[in-house]
């Protein structure tokens, strides 16, 4: 018995101490320290922000981006033997694996809102976006009112499903949906003809129809049914962290590092199948990036409500 | 733990949460039990089938069993709702995908019931191969056909000894009626999946979920106990004790 209680005691007295030592640490920080690994969610098909390769590794503008910051992790800890480990989560999983510790951070086309705010914190905006529909050429549909009726695929958990809901309701469509558990299945779904229409962030559909079979069957129409700035997920009330992922991405504004990165994944040819997405840098982008903030959209799906 | 949720206006549809969670308990239900009629009156026939004396009979119900019984029921749903279509003539794929009333609904009834009726094919296989065979020569040398040795001899008793075997398919059904959610079936996990994303209260909807299927099976469970107990034979498994 006597063995046992020491043995708690040395125990205790070891937390302690080590608490004691790396008292400056909290949060993921510490976490990161006491297990020599930083964890990082991406997407499967979030192209070009967050993707599989053809050899199954996940690349993308939003990989890039967290590898610079894990590359500042490693440098503040002074850890050089910190592992990047990358763990694959959907729009579904995305919030409850990262609030459950399972990663530290998300990379991936993740829109800021003031909604998720309540549940996670966001690094500043890295891309803006909004939602459009893409629907086949020869579908007839040329706006979202011609959706009267019509089957509408939606990925479940994303801001584009509620803008598409919202404005279903409001102007009393009568849309069927049918949900969709990732970006691919729901595009399959349009390519098989299940549904006519897939509302997703424009820039997204723009990747998809790039690596579909035939691009020039697909076209992306509508005015932004909400705006979607994206931002890197990490915990909330973590400042430490939030402090040194911000400094880092700022960083990369500040440099022009940002640039090289942006044309490196929009404007030149892209893995898996050398596409270039032509897609250059928005102005409301070159705002967020010469302004860095980590704002997030309102209840009705746009900057200002 | 907060609850509340449960009583707010939902995000889209007009009502509150509750009803999300209503509505998805009313799909599990339906896709369940319309599953289940296909899967015993089609599992039935095979298990009958594959007690046959006749090879021709035989050899069909056989190929049926081992095809349906060894895919794993998620890639038969994924099959029927994505493959099946493309595969078919043009105009009845057409029909499959967007003319045909709740295609994600039927695909998800009809696959879940034959996947199920392979398993209740041999459940009564078991149950009829479990009879002495002297009851069927028995019965043949009375002067019964073969079918009515079946109808009056054999099934009546099978049916019996297989009740407990086959609360546990029915049991399955329910809770494989998930899967349904992979083709996009709004059924009760669903719900709570999208009640989670929607109000962010994983826990609750999880644990109210989690409730619904165990008063499910708890229901199932209990009434196939009361027909155990109606449909005995007094002097045979179980009934000799009668009281």
């Amino acid at each position: 018995m006597k063995r046992i209680t020491s043995l708690f005691l040395a125990l205790f007295a070891g937390a302690a101490f080590s608490g004691a030592a790396v008292a400056q640490e909290s949060g993921t920080l510490k976490k990161i320290r006491d297990t020599g690994v930083i964890k990082i969610g991406h997407r499967d098909a979030s192209i070009p922000f967050s993707y599989l390769d053809e050899k199954q590794r996940p690349i993308g503008y939003g990989v890039d981006i967290c590898l610079k910051i894990a590359d500042a992790v490693q440098a503040q800890l002074k850890m050089p033997n910190l592992k990047v480990e990358f763990v694959p989560v959907t729009s579904q999983t995305r919030i409850p694996i990262l609030t459950g510790g399972n990663i530290d951070l998300e990379c991936g086309s993740t829109t800021n809102s003031i909604e998720r705010q309540k549940q996670v914190a966001f690094a500043p905006t890295y891309f803006m976006t909004g939602t459009k529909i893409i629907v086949k050429k020869n579908s007839g549909i040329k706006g979202y009112d011609d959706l009267k009726g019509k089957t509408v695929v939606i990925t479940q958990g994303t801001t584009n499903e509620r803008a598409m809901k919202a404005y279903n309701d409001e102007k009393k469509l009568g849309i069927n949906f049918i949900p969709a558990k990732d970006h691919a299945e729901s595009f399959l779904a349009v390519e098989t003809g299940r549904a006519v229409a897939f509302p997703m962030d424009d820039i997204l559909l723009f990747g998809l129809r790039a690596s579909a079979r035939n691009p020039d069957d697909y076209v992306i129409l509508g005015e932004f049914l909400s705006d979607d700035p994206y931002g890197i997920m990490m915990r909330r009330d973590d400042a430490e962290f939030k402090k040194l992922v911000d400094d880092t991405v700022i960083g990369l504004y500040k440099s022009g590092e940002i640039n090289k990165i942006y044309t490196k994944w929009f404007q030149s040819k892209i893995p898996p199948r050398g596409i270039n997405l032509n897609f250059p840098m928005s102005d409301a982008l070159k705002q967020a990036i010469k302004n860095p903030n980590d704002t997030g959209v309102g209840a009705c799906g746009k900057m200002k409500c | 733990m907060d609850f509340s949720f449960l009583n707010q206006p939902a995000f889209s549809g007009g009502g509150v949460y509750l009803d999300w969670v209503i509505s998805g308990v009313k799909w599990t239900l339906l896709v369940s039990v319309l599953g289940w009629i296909i899967a015993f009156s089609m599992g039935s026939v095979l298990g009958v089938l594959r007690t046959s004396p006749v090879w021709w009979l035989r050899a069909p119900a056989t190929v049926y069993v081992e095809i349906f019984r060894n895919i794993p029921l998620l890639v038969q749903m994924f099959i029927w709702y994505f493959v099946v279509p493309e595969i078919v003539p043009k105009f009845m794929g057409d029909w499959l995908k967007t003319k045909m009333p709740m295609p994600e609904f039927w695909n998800a009834v009809l696959c879940l019931g034959f996947y199920t009726a392979s398993r209740v094919a041999e459940q009564v296989r078991s149950g009829i191969q479990s009879i002495p065979r002297g009851q069927t020569n028995a019965a043949l040398a009375m002067g019964l056909t073969l079918p009515q040795a079946y109808r009056h001899v054999l099934l009546p008793m099978a049916y019996r000894i297989i009740i407990p075997p086959m609360t546990t398919e029915f049991l399955t059904i329910f809770k494989n009626s998930s899967v349904a959610l992979t083709i996009g079936v709004l059924e009760l996990t669903a719900q709570a999946r999208q009640i989670s994303e929607y109000t962010f209260r994983t826990f609750e909807i999880f644990i109210i979920a989690t409730i619904i299927y165990a008063l499910i099976t708890l229901t199932v469970t209990f009434s196939m106990r009361w027909l155990e107990h109606r449909a005995r034979v007094p002097g045979y498994i179980g009934g000799a004790s009668g009281k």
